[in-house]
């Protein structure tokens, strides 16, 4: 048994049998380094995957060497190589940021329970990525979702709206995979698999009730889970009042991660032989998508207070993803994948500027964002850099978004649809230069809750906040990586929907 | 009009999945205290558990618990009588004897359950305990002095044989009842039971099993369920402590007047 061979699990067990191991360590600076290490391990595991699948095609691990359809199957391909080196890529930074952040914003006696359950929400959203079983995802799905019930909570040391915040997420979010466990349940019922692939094949040429009912409700239940438009009431509020290294993390990840079970679920076990995805693109995510482009842009300008501003603007950027996968061609696809990474990078870089502020001013209303450039230069020029980046302005990240999303748009043959994303994303510009208005052109309170002293955020908030923002602007000039690897990763999936290449 | 009703009532178990489910949500919408939320969701959480164990039950089908080798490994006592039951049965057949054997002593039990009057004649003149006696009795299916509706005709199919005898187990009351009509026959009527059980399971094939997969998917969900109803009701407290009330609308009005001062939540309220 050589340890290559093992290599697919290790994403998953490394934080699991680490997560219980954290709170056998002392109170104080051991719980954090440990948690930076294992996810900076299995960060080195995702890279090391991605590398193999990029040579070798799909990787299929069966778990206790059972085989697949009977056993559950850990099978890795082009599209969630990448989401597993992006979600473990975004927690080795978050971690390794958030030890002063989380000094000042949890309680220093949850401090171990906090770096525990950020592990195991690591654990189950690695899990989510890398599984090929479709009752698995449901268990790692709410493993992260517990946990992160958990680490959203866990902000009432500061205000207490933290608690019902996370209240509401756990019963939107459990009903979410409730649903999603009665579509598993109907597709088992039609079917008699579990396993992703093998339901593909025996789901061919069968369209009957039950399997659409299992559709509608997987549909549902995971548009709960990632937020998609009607559903995003949770999300406001949970990244609002969670402790901003959390909002940090469950931003850059959570939902992406479901996104991409959503793709998964599309793509690779529908197929477009199922008639109801081509529906469910043309009537369901094509309007919801453009409408949560709007509408949710729309409240964030509306919004005092950044971290809900980044919040909404989140749903609204959900939009983007599934406009992109509503085409349904490998151009939208592609788009989908490519700002699934790219929009993980820009909202990581933000939520992380705006921890620095609450870090040294204690709120993250937009009052507090006056003068800052004045004294946090080095934190307002990452704000400002990776709100150019969500903008889209070329050199960022977000512009290659926009630019593969304007291309399948009209490839797609909807041309109002890049009309409209242009559009809302002058919106986007409105409600980052509101703040960086406040920033760069106001003078610093002289009165007030906010005319304290203050300086920059220290050097481990700003470095690993920086190298977000790097990557940022890294990948928004060579786009090779993330744009050619999506556009492969979108022409497997494709091939295997059954569409044309 | 009967074909409706036929399909009605032939899916029961989906209606009562169906109607849990209606309720734990309505719940979860309606009610504004938080744990009386949380009980809502784990009721709908507990729907769908039926709704996966109504997936795997196959009709007929016993516990999915493998009997197939007991022949080789099981006590002396009972292998003796199954061999000694199975003397002119054809190899393929053997994995039926067992069945029988588990299911004699299944049916007692059964018996035991569902009526005192009963309680004395099964213990004394029908061995539970005792296999060979039980399974003795299969060797001479034309000695029974059974019931009718427990006496099955040889040129019945094997199939539909252990369907019959298999329901009859799982209906006791209905058992009881037929075997308190037998009962008037004198003490031989119990063991006509569970004649025709052995009978149907010396014919029957193979064994039917539910299908173990749905059993085992919700022994995990019921561990996620568990959580999450532990996670709300800690939250629950946790509100409780923080504002001094679980009731959503107090709470609202909480926040309101945190955020916007004392007047806007009279104004709202207005």
């Amino acid at each position: 048994m050589n340890l290559a061979a093992q290599l697919p699990v290790l994403p998953v067990i490394i934080p699991l049998v680490a997560a219980p191991i954290t709170l056998l360590l002392p109170q104080g600076r051991a719980p954090h380094l440990w948690a930076t290490l294992i996810s900076w391990l299995t960060f080195a595991v995702s890279i090391a995957l991605v590398s193999m699948v990029s040579d070798a095609g799909v990787i299929s691990y069966h778990l206790g060497d059972w085989a697949p359809p009977l056993g559950i199957e850990y099978r890795i391909d082009l599209a969630n190589a990448l989401v597993l080196a992006l979600v473990s890529g975004i927690a080795s930074v978050v971690f390794a940021f958030a030890y002063r952040s989380v000094r000042v914003e949890v309680d220093p006696r949850q401090s171990t329970f906090f770096y525990c359950a950020m592990l195991i929400c690591l654990t189950g959203l690695m899990g989510v990525t890398i599984t090929g079983d479709a009752f698995n995802v449901f268990v790692f799905l709410e493993i992260s979702s517990l946990s992160t019930y958990a680490l959203i909570a866990m902000g009432a040391n500061r205000d207490r709206r933290a608690l019902t915040a996370s209240f509401n997420y756990l019963v939107m979010g459990t009903i979410g995979a409730t649903f999603f466990v009665i579509g598993i349940g109907l597709l088992y019922q039609a079917t008699g698999t579990l396993n992703m692939a093998d339901l593909h094949d025996r789901l061919v040429g069968q369209s009957n009730r039950m399997v659409e009912a299992g559709f509608a409700f997987i549909v549902v239940g995971i548009g709960l889970k990632l937020a998609m438009f009607p559903l995003h009431l949770w999300l406001p509020n949970a990244y609002t009042y969670a402790p901003s290294a959390v909002s940090a993390f469950i931003a850059a990840t959570a939902t992406k991660v479901a996104v991409y079970v959503l793709i998964r679920f599309f793509y690779s076990v529908f197929g477009f032989d199922f008639a109801f995805v081509g529906h469910a693109f043309t009537y369901v995510l094509l309007p919801l998508g453009l409408a949560g482009m709007f509408i949710a842009s729309l409240v964030a300008l509306f919004q005092d207070d950044v971290k809900r501003m980044l919040a909404y603007s989140s749903v609204a950027q959900i939009g983007y993803m599934l406009l992109g996968l509503s085409f349904a061609t490998v151009e939208g696809l592609t788009a989908s994948l490519v700002h699934v990474l790219n929009h993980a990078l820009m909202k990581g870089a933000l939520f992380m500027a705006v921890a620095c502020v609450v870090f040294r001013t204690g709120s993250h209303s937009i009052q507090a964002f006056a003068g800052l450039a004045k004294r946090m230069p080095v934190t307002t020029w990452a704000f400002i850099l990776s709100g150019l980046s969500l903008i889209g302005v070329p050199l960022t990240v977000g512009f290659i978004s926009k630019w593969y999303l304007l291309t399948a748009a009209f490839a797609a043959g909807h041309g109002y649809a890049a009309f409209l994303i242009v559009a809302s994303s002058l919106i986007a510009l409105v409600y980052i230069g509101r703040v960086a208005e406040m920033m760069l052109l106001r003078d610093p309170p002289s009165e007030g809750p906010y005319a304290i002293p203050i300086k920059e955020a220290p050097l481990s908030m700003l470095i690993p906040m920086w190298v977000l923002v790097a990557a940022n602007i890294y990948f928004g000039v060579r786009t090779e990586f993330t744009g050619d690897f999506a556009a492969r990763a979108a022409e497997a999936l494709m091939l295997a929907a059954g569409g044309a290449p | 009009m009967d074909g409706w009703i036929d399909f009605a009532l032939g899916r029961y178990n989906y209606w009562i999945a169906i109607i849990l489910m209606m309720t734990g949500l309505y719940i979860v919408y309606e009610r504004g205290n938080l744990v009386k939320k949380v009980v809502g969701l784990n009721l709908f959480q507990t729907s769908v558990f039926i709704f996966y164990i109504t997936i795997g039950k196959i009709a007929g089908g016993t516990a999915p618990i493998y009997i197939g080798g007991e022949l080789e490994h099981g006590e002396s006592e009972g292998e003796a009588a199954g061999e000694g039951a199975l003397h002119d049965a054809p190899a393929d057949h053997v994995n039926t004897i067992p069945e029988g054997a588990a299911a004699t002593p299944d049916i007692a039990a059964k018996i035991d359950n569902s009526g005192q009057a009963l309680h004395g004649k099964i213990t004394n003149d029908f061995p539970a305990n005792d296999l060979k006696a039980g399974l003795e009795s299969l060797k001479s299916p034309a000695d029974t002095t059974a019931d009718a509706s427990l006496h099955t005709a040889p040129d019945i199919d094997a199939g539909k044989i252990a369907n019959d005898a298999l329901a009859a187990v799982e209906k006791p009351p209905a058992l009881a009842l037929d075997l308190s009509d037998a009962s008037l026959h004198g003490p031989d009527a119990s063991n006509a039971a569970a004649n025709a059980m052995g009978e149907a399971a010396h014919q029957v094939s193979e064994v039917i099993y539910s299908n173990p997969l749905p059993h085992v998917l919700i022994l995990t969900a019921i561990v996620v369920g568990v959580a999450t109803t532990a996670v709300g009701l800690a939250l629950a407290v946790r509100i409780r402590e923080a504002y001094g009330t679980i009731e959503e609308d107090e709470l609202e009005a909480l926040d309101n007047i945190a955020e916007f001062g004392e007047g806007a939540a009279a104004g709202a309220a207005s």
